[in-house]
């Protein structure tokens, strides 16, 4: 550790089951520095906060703040006391509470006779201060505001000093909710914090703000910090090339036929919602996938398509679309079913005879797919809860695949899926695809979308950008997610 | 070639060992009706000295019967999902009854007609009880016991506080025996048999339990929720509509009470019948126990010349009993 660095953290590691969330991270923050933490999502940036804030606790790694040394379990209040502060993304105040009373449950020392009063002047001139003129009456219920006034709330209330010190805050993607005028008065007063000596640690997508604000920037590729340096002289590609500096072995590009007939037979014709969002199609045969930060519309969009396919069919009964849900447990199993009783439901009226559905046809469709997935399980009338979560993942694939539907939309279904599986489920949709069927995937991670002929990058609920082929590059999706300049 | 798994052996085999047992005693609280009931039945005529098995046997029945037919309508609201009651019933059972019997004049040959306009009051019933839940988005307690008064209402400026007679020949059927045996159970129990092939083995049915356990995911596989659950409001409407029916021929007449009891019995004798209020599950034939298991515990109640009160307690404490022993199923 640097003697007089504010925060220390050397070596932290932190796994979740069989995932390293951090893998030995080295992270220092100088006296009033304001330090960029950048990345794609579950790059790792929010469980380092956490560790930091008290609110997970690390599996190892030595931890030191303003020079002492961290031992064992660090509490919130902890780093509360130690100075350390958060402004958290889902914001932290009690909705049914005012203002000064949200001010109050930070500080424990405001209490006694005319503690309203002295909250209500810390919270007052806390908000002059960073946000002049924001006319938020102090009077109201959190509920009752608009969000931006939520978030400066949250934001002013994180700044303001009774008995702890301040000496450095957290600042989760703070100007998400943020007007214009808002975002500028905010940066400005991080700065004038920092000249104060109190430091920050800014997470942030808008990459502008990053430079704007940061002293230096902190890149973080699965689990590990991959490169930090001053931000002077940095521009905004330069920082999508940080981050997409690890390289993940690409699949050799498929050598597709082109034999699609680009406007005929499409599957999928969807105009945009606007000027700025791409129209989507899709070819028979084709896999596209949905790429860029996670919750910037692919689900929603996702959705949309699969409901106007639903409509659009025929046969009510036999839909021309399918739906792989990534969220098993709320959207995907039925718990108290069989895996066979599972693996049917979106295949039904095929499997009937006459009114009532045949035994028969339905254990030849099961035991076809059970070999097919390769499902480890001696019965397929065992619950479906008895498989591990990958296996069932295998019974939701098998449930669309075995349906009619001319297109499967997958939504990020390897969430929490071990390698081996992956791998075989991979085969297998390049499979159908080539028997004729569309897929249309949207995947977090960066590397399953290598599977696909064409992406559609996402950002704040629209397409923005369109990749084929050998355009299929991290960079390029990394640069589209962030808004960051292309150049090819 | 298989690929390892990544759950660990050790972890896995218990979970999958207790989950095997949950299975095969799934359905075993529906047999635990039929258990009790039993068990009723013998000490009711233990304790006459032995006498009329047969008597109390079938007067069993033939109220259970009418429990069994509402039971089952409820059974497949409950089954569409958590939260999805019907309280409407007693009134549907009410209004078709008084519309039905209203129409006929006690005369046999309008007998048919009759029936299918009960079938007809109780099928709108059902759609206007979903209607107020899907359109407004009320909570379905709320929804159909809203329409219950309306309903009610309806029956009372239709029919007064008169009690309207059935025509003959329905009275006859209620109570007709063939060889000795009642022939109004067995069509009942024609029914179960019909409603068990039904919720396992068609489309509707499968449909049913998928939207019960999973509103979410049975949309993303393609089902048709909002129908499916409409379909099972308008089929609970008409059991209602056909145990009025049925019960004013027995009774000899449609009154405004004649639903009273159902509301409480049609609920109880589907969660003892072995299904979870949480949906998702169906059980026709553990219907049969539970009602039989409520009809011979009135009887006995009564050989013991307890009053009403002491009987609906004593009847409460034995539900809440037979349900927390009962295995639990995966949907709980």
């Amino acid at each position: 550790m640097v003697p007089g660095d504010l925060i220390a953290m050397d070596s932290i590691r932190k796994a979740f089951g069989a995932v390293h969330a951090l893998a030995g991270v080295d992270f220092h923050v100088d006296r009033g520095e304001v330090v960029g933490l950048i990345g794609h999502n579950g790059a790792g940036k929010s469980t380092l906060m956490n560790v930091l804030f008290g609110t997970t606790q690390r599996d190892s790694g030595r931890f030191h703040i303003a020079g002492r040394e961290i031992a064992g379990a660090f509490t919130p209040h902890q780093a509360h006391e130690a100075g350390i502060r958060c402004v958290f993304q889902e914001l932290s105040l009690c909705e049914n509470l005012d203002v000064v009373e949200n001010t109050r449950i930070l500080h424990r020392s405001l209490q006694g006779i005319g503690w309203r009063r002295r909250a209500r002047r810390l919270i007052a001139d806390q908000l002059d201060a960073i946000f002049p003129g924001h006319g938020i009456a102090l009077k109201a219920r959190i509920a009752d505001l608009p969000i931006g006034a939520r978030q400066m709330v949250e934001i002013a209330r994180a700044f303001t000093v009774t008995d702890a010190p301040l000496r450095c805050v957290i600042l989760d993607e703070p100007t998400s909710s943020l007007g214009h005028e808002a975002t500028r008065q905010f940066l400005a007063f991080v700065r004038q914090a920092a000249g104060q000596g109190v430091a920050a640690i800014v997470i942030s997508h808008r990459l502008d703000e990053i430079l704007n604000v940061c002293d230096r920037v902190v890149v973080m590729v699965d689990g590990r910090v991959v490169a930090q340096q001053r931000s002077e002289g940095l521009t905004r590609p330069d920082l999508v090339a940080m981050m997409g500096s690890i390289e993940v072995p690409r699949a050799v590009a498929k050598a597709r036929d082109g034999s699609h007939d680009q406007t005929r037979d499409r599957v999928i014709d969807a105009p945009g919602r606007d000027a700025h969002d791409l129209p989507i199609h899709l070819a028979p045969g084709e896999i596209i996938g949905f790429a860029g930060l996670d919750g910037h519309g692919q689900r929603e969009r996702m959705r949309a398509l699969f409901h106007a396919g639903l409509k659009a069919s025929r046969d009510r009964h036999r839909p021309a679309v399918a739906y792989v849900a990534g969220d098993r447990q709320t959207e995907g199993v039925f718990r108290i079913w069989s895996i066979a009783d599972n693996l049917t439901i979106g295949t039904l009226p095929s499997l009937c005879r006459g009114p009532l559905i045949s035994a028969a046809a339905s254990r030849s469709l099961v035991e076809g797919w059970m070999a097919r997935m390769k499902v480890k399980t001696d019965s397929a009338d065992r619950p479906i809860l008895s498989l591990s979560g990958g296996n069932q993942q295998k019974v939701l694939f098998a449930r669309a695949l075995a349906s009619d539907a001319r297109t499967v939309f997958l939504d990020d279904p390897m969430r929490g899926v071990d390698v081996g599986t992956k791998v075989e489920v991979y085969r297998l949709i390049r499979a159908e695809a080539a028997q004729g069927r569309s897929f249309v995937w949207y995947a977090t991670e960066l590397d399953e979308l290598t599977n696909c002929d064409r992406i559609y990058v996402f950002r704040e609920g629209r397409a923005v950008e369109h990749l084929e082929g050998t355009d299929i590059r991290q960079d390029r999706i990394l640069a589209a997610s962030f808004g960051g300049m292309v150049n090819a | 070639m298989i690929v390892p798994d990544t759950v660990p052996r050790g972890t896995g085999q218990p979970l999958k060992g207790s989950l095997k047992i949950l299975s095969r005693l799934r359905g075993a609280r529906g047999a635990l009706g039929f258990a009790v009931a039993a068990l009723l039945w013998i000490a009711t005529f233990a304790y006459a000295g032995g006498q009329g098995a047969g008597a109390t046997l079938s007067t069993a029945l033939a109220f259970a019967a009418f429990g069994v037919i509402v039971g089952t309508g409820q059974m497949l609201v409950i089954a569409s999902g958590s939260g999805n009651f019907d309280l409407s019933i007693p009134s549907v059972m009410t209004l078709a009854a008084y519309i039905s019997m209203g129409l006929m004049h006690g005369q046999d040959y309008r007998l048919a007609g009759g029936f299918a306009v009960a079938l007809a009051v109780g099928a709108v019933a059902g759609a206007l009880n979903f209607l107020a839940i899907a359109a407004l988005r009320l909570p379905p307690m709320i929804a159909t016991l809203a329409w219950s008064f309306v309903f009610q209402s309806l029956a009372m400026n239709l029919g007064g506080e008169a009690t309207i007679k059935p025509p003959a020949l329905l009275s006859e059927f209620t109570v007709f025996r063939l060889g000795g045996v009642q022939v109004m159970p067995l069509f009942v129990m024609a029914m179960t048999a019909v409603m068990a092939v039904v919720v396992k083995r068609t489309v509707f049915g499968r449909h049913l339990l998928a939207i019960g356990q999973s509103e979410r995911g049975a949309r993303l596989a393609g089902i048709h929720v909002t129908r499916v659950r409409l379909y099972s409001y308008m089929l609970c409407g008409i059991a209602a509509a056909v145990a009025g029916f049925l019960l004013s021929g027995f009774t000899g007449g449609a009154a405004l009470n004649m639903g009273d009891t159902y509301m409480m019995e049609s609920v109880a004798v589907v969660v003892l019948g072995g299904a979870s209020v949480a949906g998702g599950e169906a059980n026709p034939i553990g219907i049969w126990g539970a009602a039989l298991f409520f009809n011979l515990l009135a009887i006995l109640l009564n050989t013991f010349g307890l009053d009403a009160g002491v009987r609906l307690l004593l009847t409460g404490i034995m539900v809440v009993l037979i349900v927390a022993v009962a295995p639990r199923t995966a949907g709980d």
